[in-house]
Parts: structure tokens; sequence; C-alpha cells
């Protein structure tokens, strides 16, 4: 594996244009684009104040900077780069920005989410949805770009509005049968909305496109309900990760469970017959695997605070729905993979420090993950590896990203970031490293 | 007295036992006795008598004595019968107040013993009255164990309880704890927000200086999708349900495609698993003990699978034909399940069977096919021997060198002689072809030339031809026809000549002719004509087409084939009848 040189990145901002070509990173107040093979530096944008958030138009022409404190975007073109365009929110703040699927308006959430305000980069024109809702996940755009759902409060009753992304018409508005409305997800195929409660109720709703209710599914009452959901990339399934620690599947036929997870902290044999990993880097063979009974080491969490650091709170499944990647925080050092196929646990990736973020590559059935020292790690059934960010001054990967390709990985550091290059079977084939 | 007490006793009998009159009745036997012994005495009669009265005084003074009265009876007269009355009269005295004295004690020692015997009677009723009442106790002690026991485990039980309400309290407060710190967590942040509005709020009261929200762009861009936007009306309204529409329905239709191709494969599945296992028992009826049932049951499924074939081509959806194919199944998998079973059973049978009988048949047929077996073996042995033998006696022959040679030579010499012969086939075959070969190259020569000559004649001819046509060539017709008559003359035998060849050897050869006759330049000649038509081989080629038929034969039979043409090679011009004869020949 080969890696670049370091790079200076702030805030964590740096993302690959959608078509694959570009690198775009955020240093300070300063925008670079970088092209992806050569790494060369092909423009340079100065916004106007620290840019807090960064996105790319989905035809990867243009480039959106928020400056959340100021209440500015700016926008910039990758083909002409005089053009430029400045949206000043005014007094009424901003609290987040995002693109509109086909590249061509923004939205706008201003402050205390008093309203989202779409601007039009064609038209300049403006329109605005009322009442949106703060929470974990407000807005979410269906795959192919065309519907967009919004969490509405009116009245102390939570709502749900689908816009058609072509010229934001409203077409359907309808209550929703939750306490409070934590989050809503398109599955895949954009026909049918998750919409799941507040982890104070256990209640996860299935809404088809034109607003009817298909199924409402809730496991137990009272305990701390849902962290986290996941479509998985087939429509097939749909993950919900909980605070009691397991995740639990639902199929797409009859909205049933089928299957559940669970995350005990000591494994046997007879609970699951995958491969264990060990990763301890002191060690000369830093990958070890171990054969079940394995403990793994619980951290239990304060009981007085809210959100409590137990349950599932990350669900990853693989590219080809096969896999699905699971971490629950009170056992923060461990990755468990479960094989979709089967049911049931494949492997369990344990690391010597709590794992600060994984992602699945988009091509191959390959996990990467890092754990906040100089070290990558990378999972895939065939086995597994680790290797040593080669950086003088210690560079401590705290997040990672997949190249649309599969190709290389961009590791993010504290200020600085990385490329690593896959080999070309690294783990894919039947290869050693 | 003895009237009294049994008065007495008869007034006791509520509380007296069997042994108070048990008790009592020894010293009714002393009254009875004392009465007896009082009543006997006058009837029996005297003690004394007339004659022993001193005697008698005698014992009576010794009885008194040893009553311990002093008193000493005399009798008046030595002889009489007369008695001092003092003494006597003191005595019956003294002796009626013993007695008088002995009644009272009696009188007092039984009313004692009476008194004892009752209190005994008393007693023992309180004896029996207190171990009833002790083993009332007991069985009431027992009892109440039992009850202490029951409660003990009552008790336990409901410890339990108590103990899962306790677990479940702490839980449920557990629960509502996270529960309150998430809405207090939730409440204070709800309330930052607001405080952070009435700030704000109060900020921009304050200030009344709006921002006014703008964008500032350098030029709009197009669409991404390069088309003009629409206005928005109600058919775009209407349209964007129908597409919503038609986008749920593609999915569903999608989805349903797969499961009804998921459906038919796992239908297929299950056909077949039904007719393999129908297959599977169907063969064994014969040799299973319920054949009848399995027959029956064997044509019913027939029919059955006629029927679901025919109805599968008609309504795979149909709920009667799906439950119809499921029990159907489970029917056939109930009997496979029983078959096998039984064929277990059988195994295991046999098994025992065999173990225990060691089957001969087998065994004999092993033997027999085993004695073969080395006869085999042996007769082969022999023959190698023999051969060995005959070899050795081949290599260590005693003859010396030269003998041996010629001996050796001897067995090869046959062959020797034939190879030797055929080598020299093989060269004189060589140099005929080499001749041939040669030949055919300067015929092919030949050929060029005299195709070249035949195409000026032909064209000739049918310039000739042609002219005859018209009117004009009265000269030239006259010459042509007789040309035509020769033709018509030689033409017969040369007919039966090319039949002849023809049914030697029907062969196209590219034709090569030596002039044989002469030509006339104006009109070809008919051998010409039909030599160029190849209606027959040239007489000259018949030479060369001997040479090609050794050519074309390569096999050592056709020895005498080639031994007679060569004798055709030697002879320069063959006549018809003798190409004839050649062609018989062959």
């Amino acid at each position: 594996m080969n890696f670049s040189e370091l790079f200076k990145q702030s805030n964590q901002l740096c993302k690959v244009s959608p078509d694959g070509k570009y690198l775009a990173t955020c240093v300070q107040y300063r925008l670079v684009v970088r092209d992806v093979s050569t790494l060369q530096i092909l423009h340079l944008y100065t916004c106007l104040d620290q840019v807090s958030h960064m996105e790319w138009s989905s035809d990867s022409l243009f480039i959106l900077c928020a400056m959340y404190k100021r209440g500015l975007i700016q926008v910039w073109s990758l083909e002409q780069p005089d053009w430029h365009c400045k949206i000043d929110e005014g007094s009424i703040g901003l609290v987040s920005s995002r693109w509109s699927p086909d590249g061509r308006h923004i939205l706008n959430t201003t402050e205390f989410h008093l309203r989202v305000t779409v601007w039009s980069l064609c038209t300049k024109a403006v329109s605005y949805m009322k009442y949106p809702k703060a929470c974990q996940k407000g807005i979410d755009f269906s795959k192919d770009g065309g519907y967009m759902a919004l969490a509405e409060r009116r009245d102390c009753k939570d709502y749900v509005s689908i816009f058609v992304c072509e010229d934001w018409h409203l077409l359907r508005n309808f209550e929703t049968e939750t306490q409070d409305l934590s989050g809503l997800e398109w599955s895949p195929n954009g026909c049918v909305l998750a919409v799941w409660d507040s982890c104070l109720e256990y209640k996860v709703l299935l809404y088809s496109l034109d607003g009817r209710l298909l199924s409402t599914y809730s496991a137990y009452e009272w305990s701390l309900g849902v962290k986290c959901v996941s479509w998985s990339p087939s429509s097939q399934f749909l993950a919900i990760g909980s605070y009691d620690e397991k995740v639990r599947i639902l199929n797409h036929i009859t909205w049933g469970k089928i299957a559940q997870f669970e995350h005990p902290a000591s494994i046997d044999n007879t609970k699951a017959e995958g491969n264990f990993v060990l990763s301890v880097p002191e060690l000369p063979h830093p990958d070890e695997i171990c054969a079940p009974p394995i403990q793994i080491p619980v951290v239990k969490p304060d009981p007085d605070r809210a959100n409590p650091k137990i349950g599932v709170s990350v669900l990853a499944f693989s590219s080809d729905s096969r896999y699905l990647a699971s971490r629950n925080d009170n056992m923060a050092t461990a990755v468990w993979v479960w094989d979709m196929q089967k049911m049931s646990l494949e492997a369990v990736l344990e690391q010597t420090a709590a794992v600060r973020c994984f992602q699945w590559d988009p091509r191959h059935p390959r996990l990467a993950l890092c754990t906040g020292n100089s070290k990558l790690y990378l999972w895939s059934p065939r086995g597994c590896v680790s290797v040593q960010v080669p950086a003088e001054g210690g560079f401590q990967v705290q997040s990672l990203s997949w190249h649309c390709s599969g190709d290389f990985l961009i590791l993010l550091g504290k200020d600085q970031l990385c490329l690593c290059y896959m080999d070309e079977h690294a783990l894919v084939q039947d290869a050693t490293l | 007295m003895g009237e009294r007490w049994t008065t007495e006793t008869s007034m006791e009998n509520n509380e007296i036992s069997r042994m108070s009159h048990v008790m009592m009745s020894p010293s009714r036997q002393s009254n009875l006795e004392l009465a007896y012994s009082l009543s006997t005495y006058s009837v029996i009669g005297a003690f004394c008598t007339e004659d022993n009265v001193p005697q008698c005084l005698l014992h009576i003074n010794q009885e008194l004595a040893s009553l311990g009265l002093p008193v000493c009876i005399e009798a008046s007269s030595p002889e009489g019968a007369n008695l001092n009355a003092v003494p006597v009269l003191n005595a019956v005295y003294e002796l009626l107040q013993i007695h008088r004295r002995d009644m009272c004690t009696l009188e007092e020692m039984e009313k004692e013993q009476m008194k004892k015997s009752s209190s005994l009677d008393l007693i023992q009723m309180t004896n029996s009255r207190l171990k009833d009442q002790l083993e009332l106790s007991i069985r009431e002690k027992s009892g109440l164990y039992e009850t202490e026991r029951q409660l003990q485990l009552k008790l336990k039980t409901l410890q339990r309880c108590l103990k899962g309400e306790k677990d479940e309290v702490q839980k449920l407060q557990s629960i509502i704890a996270s529960r309150a710190s998430q809405y207090s967590h939730d409440a204070k942040r709800k309330e930052r927000e607001a405080a952070k509005l009435k700030e704000r709020l109060s900020q921009l009261l304050i200030d009344r200086k709006d921002k006014k929200l703008a964008i500032d762009v350098l030029n709009n861009l197009g669409r991404s999708d390069g088309k003009r936007s629409q206005w928005r009306t109600t058919k775009a309204t209407a349209s964007h349900e129908g597409e919503m529409y038609k986008f749920l329905l593609c999915d569903y239709e999608e989805s349903q495609k797969s499961l009804v191709l998921e459906n038919a494969e796992l239908k297929k599945v299950l056909q077949q698993m039904k007719k393999e296992m129908m297959h599977i028992l169907s063969p064994c009826q014969p040799s299973s003990r319920g054949a009848t049932a399995d027959e029956e049951l064997a044509e019913s499924d027939e029919d059955e699978k006629t029927r679901d074939s025919s109805r599968d081509t008609l309504d795979q959806s149909c709920e009667h034909a799906r439950e119809q194919l499921t029990n159907s199944i489970r029917l056939q998998w109930r009997k496979l399940r029983n078959h096998v079973e039984k064929l277990d059973n059988q195994a295991s049978q046999v098994l025992h069977q065999m173990e225990s009988n060691k089957d001969m048949i087998p065994f004999e047929t092993h033997q027999d096919e085993m004695e073969r077996m080395r006869h085999e073996v042996q007769q082969c042995k022999e023959f190698i021997h023999a051969q060995q033998q005959l070899l050795q006696q081949q290599l260590s022959t005693s003859f010396d060198d030269e003998t041996a040679a010629l001996l050796y030579d001897c067995y090869t010499l046959e062959e020797k002689e034939r190879l030797k012969e055929e080598w020299r086939l093989f060269e004189e075959q060589k140099r005929n072809f080499e001749k041939e070969r040669r030949n055919f190259t300067e015929a092919a020569i030949r050929l060029g030339r005299e195709k070249q000559a035949f195409e000026e004649d032909r064209a000739a001819w049918f310039k000739n031809h042609f002219l005859n046509m018209t009117p004009f060539t009265n000269r030239r017709r006259c010459s042509s026809s007789d040309g035509q008559s020769s033709l018509s003359i030689i033409s017969e035998p040369e007919i039966r000549m090319s039949v002849k060849a023809h049914k030697a050897k029907a062969s196209t050869y590219t034709t090569f002719s030596t002039p044989k006759s002469s030509r006339s330049t104006a009109a070809p000649s008919t051998t010409d004509l039909y030599r160029t038509l190849r209606l027959i081989p040239d007489c000259s080629s018949s030479m060369h087409s001997n040479q090609v038929w050794q050519e074309s034969s390569t096999n050592g039979d056709e020895d005498i084939r080639i031994k007679s043409k060569s004798r055709g090679l030697h002879c320069s011009d063959l006549d018809i009848f003798a190409l004839g004869e050649d062609d018989s020949l062959t």
C-alpha cells in the first residue's frame, strides 16, 4: 500500500467529487481543489470566513462553502473559476446548508430551525419550507434525487412533507404516529420512507412514497429505544440499532423482524462460528485470530446522564448487502461484522483503543477502520491487515473515507490528511500482504 | 354380709371395671367359705362328742393358749361332760371379743380394699383418658408441623416474589431515572434554545438594522439537465402524482415479479421432490410387505400427479392447488420416512442374519473363481516356462558361431528374399513413376500448345459455322458437309469405343493428344472435336493414361497390373481394339 504525503486541512473538511476526479480540501478560509490522480492543485478559492461545511454538487461542477457564524454561503465553479455566488442569510442565521440533488438549488436551514430556505441558482428565486423539525436527521433526499422528505413539527405534532425535487412541488403531507420524530431515511429504491421516534420510545414507522403507512415496528416499551437505523443497499433489509445493545433486521416483504443480533460481552462457541480478530500493535504479528470463548471489555455508562454510551450507534452495510458492521457503544473497541446471508456473526474486530470511524469500500466487501492511532486497519472475509501510516511527526488517523472507485482511502487527522492507495489485490483476491 | 357386699358391688356398677369385680370375688369367696363352714358345722356334727371331751378340752385349751388367752377351761368333773362355766364363758366371751374385733378389722380392711379398688379404677380411668388425650395431642402436633412447613414454603415463595418485584421496581426506577434525565436534558436544551431566541429577539428589536437576506450571483446557471424550467401548473402537479404512482407501481411490479419467480422455483423444487419421492417409493412395491396398500397409494399418487400437472398449467396461484401440493408433499414425505424406517429394520435384520448365517453360496462361487484363476495362472506359468526354455535353447546353443549364424540366417532368408524382391519392384516402380512424370510434364506442355491451337481452331470453326449459316457460303458448306459425313461415319465406332473407354475408367483426364491424323486447318477433325469435347480419351493418351493409372495405383497389389501395363508401355502405338483389350484386362 502506498501513502501520499501529508496535506493540510482544517475542520475535517475533505471531500472527493462525486465523479471521483477531484479532491476538495478546506484549509482555514481557503478552498483547495486537487486532481485526484496527480494531487496537483487545480484551483484555489478564498472564502470570506473559516469554512464550517463544504459540499460538492452532484454533477461535480460546483462546490458549496458554508460559514455558519457569518450566515454566508459561497459557491465556486470548477469550469469557470471566475464565476462566484454568495448567499447571505442575513440576520436570520444559518445552521446547516446542503445542495439539492440536481445541483442547482441550495437548502439552508436557519437558526432555531425557523424555516428552510431554498435558493435557486438558475432563477435566483427563493422558496420557504415552514416548521422544519430540529432533530437528528430531518431532511433526506431519495437516492435518485427525485423526492425529498422533510420532518416538520406543528402544534406539538410531527408531520412529514414529501417534495418533488424538480420544482419543489409539495406532493404529500401527512402526520406521523410518533411522539417525537427523530429521523427519517429513504430506502435506496426510493419507495419506502423509514421514520423513527426519539429514544424515549422504540418505534419505527414505514411509509410508502404516497404517504400510506405500510407498517409499524416496536420491539419493546419503556426502555430507551432506537439509536440508529440503516437500509441495506438492495433495500431488502432495514437494520435498527437500539439502546438494548441489539440490532434487529426487518425484511422488506412483510416488514417483520427476521433476525436479531446481540452483542454479548463474552462470546462462546455456541453463538458464533466466525473468526475473531484481536489487534495488538505491539506484537510482531499484530492481527491475531483467536478462537472463542472471548471476553470483550465493557465500559459501563453513567446511568444518570442523558444519551448514555450504551447501545448500537453505528450500522453500516457493505455495498453488496452481504455484510453488516455494527458498533456497540459500551464496547467501543470492538466492531462486529455480521453475515447477512447466514444471519450470523462473521467476525469481531477488537482493537486496543476505541474505534473512531469505519467505512465499507464502495466496490468490494472490505472494511476500513481507525482508532485514533497512526494505524489503518482493513478487514475483508479473506483476512485482515493493519498498516502503519508512514508520516513524520506521528499522524493520528481520526476519520477516513473511501474514494468511490474503492482504489484509495482518504485518512484525516487532526489538521492533516493523507491518501492511502490500495494494492490491486489487497484483501480483494486471494493474496497475503 | 355376703348379700350386703353384693348389693354394694351392684351400686358401683357404672364405674366398676372388670378388675374390681375380680378383686371382690376372693373376699366374697372367703365369706362364702365362712358361711359354708358355719352351716356345715351344724350339719356335719360335733367336733366334740361325749367320748372325746377331755381331748377336745385340751385342744381347745391349746388353741386358746395359742390365741393368747390365759383362760383355761377345766372340766367340772373328771368324768362328766360338764365344764366349769366361768372359764368357759370367759373363753367364749374372749373369743367373741376376738371375733368381733376381727370382724371389725375385716370390715375395715374390706372398706379399705374397696376404697383402694375404687381409687385404682379412677386412676385407670384417668390413665386411659390421659392416653387418649396424649394421642390426640400428638396428632395435633403433627398436623401443626405440616401446616408450619407449608407456611414456610409459602413464605419462601412470597419472599422470592418480593425479591422479583423489588428487582422490577428497581429496573423501572432506573428506566424512570434515565427517562427523567433524558427529559431534563431535552428540557434544558429547549430552555437554552428559548433563551437564545429571546436574546436574539431582543437583539433584533434593539438593532432594527436588518441585514436583508440576499443572493449575489455573477450569472444565472442553466439547469443541470439542460432543459428550460416550466411553469408550475395543475397539469404539472397532476403529472407529478402520476409519475410518483408509476414509480411506486414499477417497484411493486418488480418485487412481485421476483416473488413470483421465487415462488415458481420453489414450487418446481417441491414438484421435483414429490416426483423423486414417488419414484423412490414406487419400485419397492412388490418387495414390501404392505404391497397392496402401497399400490393403492401409488395409484392415487399417479392420479394426483396427472391432476396436479394438468392443474399446474392452469392456475398456479390457486390456493387450492398450493394446499394440495403441500399436502401431497407431506404425504409423500411421511411414506418415504416410513419406507426408510422399514428398510432400516430390514437391513438390520439382514445384517443380523448374515452375521449368524455365514452364507454358503457366495463363498462357494468365490472358491470356484479362485480355483479357475489359479488354474489359469498355472497354465500361464507353464507357457512362460516353455517359452523361456526355448529361448534359452536358442541362446545357449552349443553350435559354433558360423553354423549359429547360418541357422540364424536361414530363419530370415525367406524374409530377406522377399524384401529384396520388393525393393526391386519398388525401384522399378520408382523409375516408371519418373518416366511417367516426365512424359506427363511433356504432355502438359503439349496440351497447352494444343489447347491454344484448339482455341484457334474453334474460333475458326465457329467462324466457319457462322459463315455457313449465312447464305453466302456455299463452298464452305460442301467441305463441311464432307466433314460432317465423315463425322457420321466414324462416329459410330468411336462412340462404341468411347463407351468401352467409359466402362473401363470414367475419368476425366486432362486430355492431351498427339496429333495422330493430320488435321486440316480449315475445319477441325471429328476426332479432335470429340477429344476436345472429352467424349473419348486420346488413343495415344491411352498410353499415358496407363501411365496415369500406374501413377494413381500405389498398392503393391497392383504389381500385376503394373507388369501388364509395362507390357503396354513398350508398344508405341496402340490400336483402338488393343486398347479395348487393355481395358478388358483392367
